[in-house]
């Protein structure tokens, strides 16, 4: 089954379209990268789905169920998001409890406490971070908390929006070995937005590569491993990236 | 005398907390020659402010203390403010993280950069300045610079922002630049483009370098020695191409932790802090 | 006693309403170290004690008549003099705190919850909402506060409810604005976008999650103003449009001692010195708020 369909997707942002005609179909239990530098409308298409960027036209469906333009209540339920920065997306006057407990308070969901601490556990979290301010965590903690937050109502479908962009590299392996876990735990379906190729590599199966608000490629990760892309643009940014050569790490 | 361009010996800096004094850096020492050097490290291990250090800004209510501190021969502690001005900018450039934040949006790019110069005691006509402007922007590879010098800030992308500081960094012709994370707010491929532009105009003109970034593989491809912090000290040194054999845990665990591209790790090898940190 | 400090500066507090007591603790903790701000605590709180206690404190009624002892210098007998009707000022000063301390409280009460709700829906919302509501705003703010209550008093009539209400009105425009422009700086942000992805409604966002964070710029502008309310509220009393004789209100003892201010002039100063007293700690503690609350300054711990 289809878990994420885009149709013709065109994107504005309040004047001309940044996302032009993307179509993309994601199936269920993948994990899926799209790549591009910034300005490419890769996020712009995370925040459609989500129901963050209204302005669009085409289709979008997740889990079978088409999209409205807004955020709605029952599409909470299958398709949350993890945002980049760890210290914009949390409250910062609530406490990891608050911030946790907030979902199961909108969808009328009980057992607030419980579930609040069963969650803390799953993503690696200590009972005594529950009732700390964000200011008190560190980035990669606050990302652990959002990602808890992510979860809460249980979604089948998260999108991550450069969820380890803003992190040190020993905190971003502790991130996404933890996102692998979680997919794995809980059979997950990501649709991950990136510019790190690198990431796409340890985490994703297939990628998309955008440029200027259109997919250029779209590639199974193998490619990737093997540098072996179709398209001009992509070889471009897998050169920049460093391409297969990681000098360190051969010589270790 | 004046064989190192640089000498740092036991720079400790500290800010006070409710609970007396926290040491950021602790005991850093290093010397410089014309070559260039890459300060590794994850945020809070002092990388940024060590480089702050070297032109005494660390702000208040930071306090550093340093043994010595000798830049081409002359001792930067017993300088005063005034001696500091004319050695910042000239002598030591910097080159800071974001663009954006760095030029003054309501100047032109070309009065920008020749404010640079004049601060620094050039006296030059009127056209001699225009000439110096226009061919350092061409020395970053801008291409129309006439046009670009009459740009304010908000009309240039990303990388070009990055150029333009970059230029004025380097029109008083300073023999040390401090590049502070000079890249981490562009794409990769401009990257590339930035990086390769500082180390041609640093061969050029013989200067020393100083890069600071979290990035190791950007490090090891940019720089021929290579030093990795954590908090606050200094845990590695190694030539640049010897960093492969690196042998302190921190750095081999920060090399292995970094995915690679042809990845076929179920997972990432995590970095056990409690091993070696004192914090 | 120990047991309790460590309860209240806990790392990881275990309930939420241990959190929320070693918030309250951190920030009472901060205030009491800047001078300024402990002596205005300090102000504020003899003031809520001697309107508490008044009949106790005050050794004269109010309102009781003696004109066998009128316009008496102060004197053992009379701490502040007696007025032009013999009645004890200390006393009338003391039962003055009530009115003062009753005229505050209901302005705070109205005036800040109308201006933080019309300035985070305004916010929040944007577009015409916006506009329609801050257009409003502005049409208040353009007018000089105390000739806008003038004209209210006028209209509704003296008395300390209309005068009460007429201040209230003219005090919300500016905590509207100052919420509208905190509601700006993170309407766009990513934790508002991820309780707007759970499906909250926005009433609930604005209530729960927009609100709590304007409050403690507002409390710190509502200390701020504390002064210019009492202020204003002494200025209708003085023009006859507040508080009515015999009720003790400072403005009005100050507009009866007004004649007799170069022979008795105990009778219109000591109501002023309690105002520029009472006025000063509102200020010192809004200063010691700010400094402590204002997320710009004290983010990290």
């Amino acid at each position: 089954m289809t878990a994420i369909g885009l149709r013709d997707l065109t994107i504005g942002y309040g004047g001309d379209p940044v996302v032009h005609g993307v179509t993309l179909d994601i199936a269920e239990g993948e994990s899926f990268a799209l790549v591009g530098e910034s300005g490419s409308g890769k996020s712009t298409v995370l925040k459609a789905i989500a129901g963050l960027a209204p302005d669009w036209s085409g289709a979008i469906t997740v889990l079978g169920q088409a999209r409205g333009h807004r955020p709605d209540r029952n599409f909470a339920r299958v398709c949350q998001m993890v945002f980049q920065d760890p210290y914009g997306s949390l409250h910062p006057r609530k406490t990891v409890d608050d911030t946790l407990a907030e979902p199961l308070a909108i969808h009328g969901i009980g057992e607030h406490a419980d579930r609040v601490v069963d969650m803390l556990a799953a993503v690696g979290l200590d009972r005594r971070f529950r009732f700390r301010f964000p200011h008190q965590l560190s980035g990669g903690q606050r990302q652990r908390v959002a990602i808890a937050r992510a979860l809460m109502l249980e979604p089948k479908v998260l999108l991550l929006d450069e969820p380890t962009s803003a992190l040190d590299v020993s905190v971003q392996a502790e991130i996404l070995n933890l996102l692998k876990r979680l997919r794995r735990e809980r059979n997950l379906t990501y649709l991950m937005v990136t510019h790190n190729l690198h990431v796409v590599a340890f985490m994703c199966e297939r990628l998309a590569v955008m440029r200027h608000g259109r997919i250029v490629e779209t590639a199974d990760v193998d490619r990737l491993r093997q540098g072996t892309f179709d398209n001009a643009y992509s070889r471009e940014l897998y050169a920049a990236s460093g391409g297969a050569g990681a000098p360190i790490a051969a010589a270790g | 005398m004046t064989e190192h361009l640089l000498e740092l010996e036991n720079l400790r800096v500290s800010f006070p907390t409710r609970d007396g004094p926290a040491e950021v850096v602790s005991g850093v020492s290093l010397t410089l020659g014309r070559e260039r050097l890459g300060i590794v490290g994850e945020s809070g291990s002092g990388k940024s402010l060590t480089g702050r250090a070297i032109l005494r800004l660390v702000r208040p209510p930071g306090k550093m203390s340093v043994e010595r501190l000798v830049f081409a021969g002359q001792d930067l502690m017993a300088l005063g403010e005034r001696g500091m001005r004319a050695i910042r900018g000239a002598r030591i450039s910097m080159v800071m993280q974001d663009p954006k934040f760095s030029l003054n949006p309501v100047m032109t790019v070309g009065e920008q950069i020749a404010e640079a110069l004049r601060v620094h005691g050039a006296r030059l006509s009127r056209q001699a300045m225009r000439r110096r402007v226009v061919s350092m922007l061409e020395q970053v590879r801008i291409n129309d610079p006439e046009r670009v010098a009459g740009f304010y800030p908000h009309e240039v992308s990303g990388g070009m922002g990055q150029r333009i500081m970059i230029a004025m960094m380097l029109i008083p012709e300073p023999d040390l630049l401090i590049a502070d994370e000079p890249t981490s707010a562009l794409d990769v491929s401009v990257q590339a483009q930035v990086l390769d532009l500082i180390d041609d105009l640093i061969a050029r003109n013989g200067m020393g370098l100083i890069l600071i970034s979290h990035d190791l593989e950007l490090v090891a491809r940019y720089c021929d020695r290579i030093i990795v912090m954590n908090a606050g000290r200094i845990v590695e040194e190694c030539p640049a191409d010897r960093l492969g054999e690196a042998t302190h845990p921190y750095t081999r665990g920060l090399i292995d932790a970094v995915p690679r591209m042809n990845e076929t790790r179920e997972e990432l090898p995590v970095l056990d802090r409690s091993a070696w940190s004192g914090t | 006693m120990a047991g309790a400090i460590d309860w209240l500066t806990a790392d990881s507090p275990a309930s939420r309403l241990q959190a929320r007591a070693v918030r309250i603790w951190a920030i009472g903790g901060a205030l009491m170290r800047n001078p300024l701000a402990a002596l205005g605590i300090a102000i504020v709180l003899v003031l809520i004690v001697t309107a508490a206690f008044a009949p106790w404190i005050a050794p004269y009624p109010p309102i009781g008549q003696d004109l066998g002892n009128r316009l008496l210098p102060p004197s053992a007998m009379h701490w502040m003099g007696t007025d032009e009707l013999g009645r004890d000022i200390f006393s009338r000063v003391v039962y003055g705190a009530r009115i003062t301390l009753l005229i505050v409280i209901l302005v705070a009460v109205i005036a800040a919850p109308v201006g933080l709700i019309v300035g985070a829906v305004s916010g929040y919302f944007g577009g015409w909402i916006d506009r329609v509501l801050m257009g409003l705003t502005d049409m208040f703010l353009s007018m000089p506060k105390l000739i806008l209550a003038l004209a209210f008093v006028a209209a509704l009539g003296p008395g300390i409810e209309n005068a009460i209400i007429a201040i209230a009105i003219t005090a919300w425009p500016p905590y509207a604005r100052i919420a509208r422009a905190e509601t700006l700086t993170f309407r766009n942000s990513e934790f508002i976008d991820a309780v707007r992805l759970q499906g909250a409604s926005s009433g609930r966002i604005i209530v729960r999650h927009v609100l709590p964070l304007c409050v403690s710029s507002t409390i710190v502008r509502v200390t701020l103003d504390m002064a210019g309310i009492i202020l204003i509220a002494a200025g209708l009393g003085f023009l006859g449009l507040g508080a009515q004789p015999p009720l003790p209100e400072w403005g009005a003892m100050i507009s009866r001692g007004r004649s007799f201010i170069l022979d008795q002039w105990w009778v219109a100063t000591m109501p002023g010195f309690a105002i520029i007293v009472v006025s000063l700690g509102f200020c010192f503690l809004g200063d010691g708020l700010r400094d402590v609350l204002d997320p710009k300054q004290g983010g990290k711990s």
